[in-house]
C-alpha cells in the first residue's frame, strides 16, 4: 500500500500489518491502513469482511494478534476503550451505545466530566457544555433528558457531540447513516465536512456507496478479513468499488432464476398494530419472491412477525392460501404453511445448546411422534435429511449448534422451517453477518426454493441482496408501506428513496 | 397506589421539553411516593393508637430500622451496577460475632466495629472478585458466598453465644442511647447514607455506577473500569454488612451462629420497593433507606392497630409485588409518553 502521489502530512493514526482471529475464525488478515488530518477515508467490504473488528482494533476494543498500530507515527498499545479515547480517537459504532437511564449531559461526558472542587462532578457546566455542543449542531434536545426514547437519530446525535465534546482528531463512524432520513444525513455530512475542514481525520462505513462518494477521497477495501487496495475515489466507478468489494460478479452471488409467479399465497390486508406499523398490505405469489426493505425500525421485522402471530395485530386480516390466519397464533400460522426464519437466529432462530439434530427436529414435533412419544429415529432421518440438502458443514449431526459458523448455524434454521415443508417462507435478514459464500448458497436456495413454487418474503437491510434477488420490492418507512417496486425498476435510488420517506 | 400529581406552582423559568418534565417527574415521585405510604401509614397508626408515636415509640421505629437502612444501602449500591449481593445476612452474622467474641476479651469497642467492618470488607472483596473476574451471574456466586460464609460461622461459633452480658456495658448502653427520640446507631446510619447519596450524586465512581448497571457494554466502550467498580461496589456493601454486624450487636447483645439469617431477602425487599430497579441502573439509596423504614415499620405498626404479627410477611411480600407493578407501569407509561412526544416533534 504506498501512496506516491501523497506529499501532504503524515498520517495521524495507521495500522500496519494487522492480524486478528476469533478462536478458528480469521477476522483480519494483515490489514493496514492509514488516516491522514483533513481526509475522510471509506472503509469498504461486505458484512463479515472485517470491518468491525478493524474499528474495534483502531478503537482499543480488541488487541491485534499481530502487527501495530501507529500513532502519529509512533507504535502505540491500547489497552482499553478509555486508552483510544485519550489518545483522540472517537467511535461511533452501529448501535448507539448510550446509558438510557442518564442524561443526555452525562452521557457525553462520562468518565470526563467537569470538576468542581474535590474530584465532584461539575453539573452545570456539564449542562452547560451540553447545552452548547447541541446548539452547535443545530438540535433542540435537553441536555437533562434521559437517553431512553431517544429516536436513533437523536442517540446518534449524542454520539456525534460526545465526539465532538473532547475534540477528536480521529472520527470513526460505523454506518452512522443506516436509520437516518435524508436531511439527517446532510446535517450530519455538514458535521463530518466541518470537523475534517478543522483537521480531523475520518473513517467512514456506509453500505450506501453514493455516501461513499460524496464525502470521502480514499478508500480502504477489506474482503474476507483480508486488505484488497487503499485507493483515491476519484475516477472510480461505484461498479468498481463493488467488483473489489464482492471479487465476483454480482450475477454469482445473486443467482436469481426467473419465474412466472402463480396464485397468491399470502395475502396481507391492511394489517395494523398500533404505533408499531399502519395499514400494510400486500400479496406474495406462489413462486416469487418479494423483497421486503427499509431503514432500520421501520418496521419490517414487526410485520412479519405479526403475520406470523408471534404478536398481536390490531386490525387487518392475513390469509394464507385463500385461509384466514388466527390473530396471534404461531401454530395456526405453522399450520397453515408458513415459515418464519428470524432476524436473530442466535437468540430467535436456534436453542443454542441444542444438537443440530435436535434444532431440526424443534418444527417437527407434532410428526415424529410414536405412541406418544418422541421417534427419535424419524427426528434423525428427517434432520439428517435436511441438512445434508443444505450441505451444512458439521463434525457430527449430534454436535451443539454453538460449534457451528455463522453461516452454518443459518442453514440449520432454514432447515429447521423447510422440513416443515411450508407454501409461503419468510426470511428475515438471511444473510446477515455470515460470509460471502454461504450468503451465495442461501440465495441459490431461496431462489431454487421460489422456482418450487414456494411464496418468499425476504426482508433485508442488504440492499444489493434486496437487488439482486426479489421479484418485487416493497418499501416500508415509519411503519407504513411507501412503495412497491418491480424488479425492472428497483435501483438503489429508487428504494433508498421511498426508505427515507422521500417521495419515490 | 393511587398517584396524583401534586399542584405545583409553575415556575417562572424557560419552560422544559414536555417529556423530560414527565420523566423527571415520575422518577422524583417513585421517592415521595414512598415517603407518602410511609407517612399514611404512620398517621393511620397514630389515630388507631395515640402511644404509638411516644418517645419511645419513635425511638423504637427508628432503632428497628437503623440496621437495615444500612444494609439496604449497600445493597443498592450492588444492585444498581445490575448485580445483587446475597451474603450480607451472613457476613452480618459472623462480623457481629467477630467483634462480640473481642470485646467478650476485654477490647476496644471502637476497635471491636473496625473489626467488624474489616471482616465485611474481606468478604465483599471476596464477593466483587469473583463475580467481577468470574463473569458468573452474582445471584449464583453470592448464594454460594451466602452458604460459604454461614457455614465458617459454624463452624467456628458451634453452639456459643454471645450475650449482653459479656460485652462492656457503654457498648451496649450506647445502642440503645440516644438524643432524646433519636438512637445514635440511627445518626451513624444516616450519616452513611447521605455521604453514599451525595458520592453517587456528585462523583464519577458513583455516576459510573450507574452508567454501568443501565448499559454494561456501553460502559465498557467509553472506558469505564467496570471489574473495578463492581468490585468497589461489593466491598462497600460488605463493609456496611459488617458495620451493620457491629450494630446488631451494640443493640441485641446477643449473637450466635444463625444471626442475620435469612436477613437477605428483606434487604432486597427493602431495595426494591425502595425504587432501586432490578435491572441497574437507576434508583437512589435514599429510596433504599426509605424501603427499609417502611418495611420494619409495618413490623410495629400491625401490632399497634390491633393486627396479628404473623401478617407482617404477608404485607412485605405485597408490598414488594406493588412496588415492582408500579414501576413496570410507571416505565410503559414513560415508554409511551415519550414516544409519542418524538413523534410530534419529529
Amino acid at each position: 500500500m504506498t501512496h506516491p502521489s501523497d506529499t501532504g502530512p503524515a498520517p495521524v493514526l495507521a495500522l500496519k500489518g494487522i492480524s486478528k482471529s476469533f478462536g478458528a475464525v480469521r477476522a483480519l488478515r494483515d490489514v493496514s491502513l492509514e488516516l491522514f488530518p483533513g481526509e475522510v477515508h471509506a472503509l469498504a467490504g461486505e458484512n463479515g469482511a472485517g470491518k468491525s473488528t478493524l474499528i474495534k482494533t483502531l478503537a482499543g476494543v480488541h488487541r491485534p494478534d499481530a502487527g501495530q498500530v501507529l500513532l502519529d507515527g509512533e507504535p502505540v498499545v491500547f489497552h482499553g476503550p478509555g486508552d483510544a479515547r485519550d489518545a483522540g480517537i472517537a467511535v461511533i459504532y452501529q448501535e448507539p451505545t448510550l446509558f438510557p437511564d442518564l442524561s443526555i449531559a452525562e452521557n457525553i461526558f462520562m468518565g470526563r466530566r467537569p470538576r468542581r472542587a474535590l474530584r465532584r462532578i461539575d453539573h452545570k457546566a456539564t449542562h452547560d457544555a451540553t447545552a452548547a455542543l447541541m446548539r452547535r449542531l443545530g438540535v433542540e434536545l435537553d441536555p437533562d433528558r434521559p437517553a431512553r426514547g431517544l429516536s436513533i437519530a437523536d442517540q446518534q446525535i449524542v454520539e456525534i457531540a460526545k465526539a465532538l465534546s473532547f475534540d477528536a482528531r480521529v472520527l470513526i463512524m460505523d454506518e452512522p447513516t443506516a436509520a437516518l432520513t435524508n436531511s439527517e444525513v446532510a446535517r450530519l455530512f455538514g458535521v463530518v465536512r466541518a470537523l475534517r475542514d478543522q483537521g480531523a481525520a475520518v473513517l467512514f462505513i456506509s453500505h450506501r456507496l453514493e455516501e461513499i462518494f460524496e464525502i470521502c477521497r480514499r478508500v480502504t477495501t477489506l474482503r474476507d478479513g483480508a486488505w484488497i487496495a487503499s485507493e483515491p475515489l476519484d475516477g472510480m466507478t461505484e461498479d468498481d468499488l463493488v467488483r473489489r468489494m464482492v471479487g465476483r460478479d454480482l450475477a454469482e452471488l445473486y443467482p436469481k432464476q426467473d419465474v412466472t409467479p402463480g396464485e397468491v399465497a399470502l395475502s396481507v390486508r391492511r394489517l395494523t398494530r398500533e404505533g408499531v406499523f399502519t395499514d400494510v398490505s400486500f400479496d406474495v405469489r406462489r413462486g416469487e419472491i418479494v423483497g421486503l426493505a427499509g431503514l432500520v425500525g421501520a418496521g419490517r421485522t414487526e410485520v412479519a412477525r405479526a403475520v406470523f402471530g408471534v404478536d398481536r395485530w390490531d386490525a387487518g386480516e392475513v390469509e394464507v392460501d385463500g385461509r384466514k390466519l388466527t390473530n396471534g397464533a404461531p401454530s395456526t400460522a405453522m399450520a397453515a404453511g408458513l415459515a418464519l426464519v428470524p432476524e436473530d437466529r442466535r437468540a430467535q432462530g436456534l436453542v443454542m445448546d441444542m444438537s443440530i439434530e435436535r434444532n431440526i427436529g424443534l418444527t417437527g414435533l407434532g410428526t415424529t411422534v410414536k405412541a406418544g412419544l418422541m421417534d427419535r429415529g424419524a427426528e434423525r432421518s428427517r434432520s439428517l435429511d435436511w441438512a445434508v440438502k443444505l450441505r451444512v458443514k458439521y463434525a457430527r449431526i449430534a454436535d451443539t449448534v454453538n460449534t457451528l459458523s455463522g453461516g452454518n448455524q443459518q442453514k440449520v434454521v432454514l432447515a429447521k422451517w423447510l422440513a416443515t415443508g411450508p407454501k409461503v417462507l419468510i426470511v428475515d435478514e438471511p444473510t446477515r453477518g455470515i460470509d460471502v459464500g454461504t450468503k451465495a448458497e442461501v440465495h441459490r436456495l431461496l431462489s431454487q426454493l421460489a422456482a418450487d413454487g414456494v411464496a418468499v418474503l425476504m426482508i433485508s437491510s442488504d440492499l444489493p441482496e434486496i437487488l439482486g434477488m426479489a421479484d418485487r420490492v416493497l418499501v416500508m418507512h415509519e411503519g407504513r408501506l411507501t412503495a412497491e417496486i418491480p424488479r425492472t425498476d428497483a435501483t438503489e435510488e429508487t428504494v433508498m428513496a421511498a426508505a427515507t420517506g422521500r417521495v419515490a | 397506589m393511587t398517584v396524583t400529581a401534586p399542584d405545583e406552582a409553575p415556575v417562572a423559568e424557560v419552560p422544559k421539553a414536555g417529556a423530560t418534565r414527565l420523566v423527571d417527574r415520575v422518577f422524583k415521585m417513585r421517592e415521595l411516593a414512598i415517603l407518602a405510604v410511609f407517612l399514611v401509614m404512620i398517621a393511620v397508626t397514630q389515630a388507631g393508637n395515640s402511644a404509638f408515636l411516644s418517645e419511645q415509640g419513635v425511638k423504637d421505629l427508628l432503632l428497628n430500622a437503623t440496621i437495615l437502612v444500612l444494609v439496604a444501602t449497600g445493597q443498592a449500591l450492588v444492585v444498581i451496577t445490575r448485580n445483587v449481593d446475597l451474603s450480607v445476612g451472613s457476613t452480618l452474622g459472623i462480623s457481629a460475632f467477630a467483634a462480640g467474641t473481642y470485646l467478650q476479651g476485654g477490647g476496644n469497642p471502637v476497635v471491636a466495629v473496625a473489626l467488624a467492618v474489616l471482616v465485611g470488607i474481606g468478604f465483599g472483596l471476596l464477593n466483587g472478585l469473583l463475580v467481577s473476574l468470574g463473569q458468573v451471574p452474582a445471584l449464583v456466586v453470592t448464594l454460594g458466598t451466602l452458604y460459604i460464609i454461614r457455614g465458617v460461622d459454624s463452624v467456628w461459633v458451634g453452639s456459643r453465644q454471645i450475650t449482653a452480658a459479656d460485652l462492656p456495658g457503654g457498648f451496649v448502653d450506647f445502642g440503645s442511647g440516644g438524643l432524646s427520640a433519636v438512637p445514635y446507631l440511627a445518626l451513624i446510619a444516616l450519616a452513611v447514607l447521605v455521604a453514599t447519596a451525595y458520592y453517587l450524586r456528585h462523583f464519577g465512581g458513583g455516576r459510573e455506577l450507574y452508567a454501568l448497571g443501565s448499559n454494561p457494554e456501553a460502559a465498557r466502550l467509553a472506558g469505564i473500569p467496570v471489574r473495578k467498580r463492581i468490585l468497589a461496589a461489593y466491598t462497600f456493601c460488605g463493609a456496611l454488612a459488617g458495620l451493620a454486624g457491629a450494630m446488631y450487636l451494640a443493640r441485641f447483645g446477643n449473637v450466635d451462629s444463625g444471626t442475620g439469617s435469612g436477613y437477605e431477602l428483606t434487604v432486597v425487599s427493602a431495595v426494591v420497593v425502595g425504587g432501586v430497579v432490578f435491572t441497574g441502573g437507576s434508583g437512589s439509596v435514599y429510596g433504599a433507606a426509605l424501603g427499609a423504614l417502611l418495611l420494619t415499620s409495618i413490623n410495629s405498626v400491625l401490632p399497634a392497630l390491633g393486627v396479628s404479627s404473623v401478617w407482617v410477611l404477608a404485607v412485605n411480600g405485597i408490598l414488594l409485588v406493588l412496588a415492582i407493578a408500579v414501576d413496570r407501569i410507571v416505565a410503559l407509561r414513560v415508554a409511551t409518553a415519550l414516544k409519542k412526544r418524538n413523534a410530534r416533534h419529529a
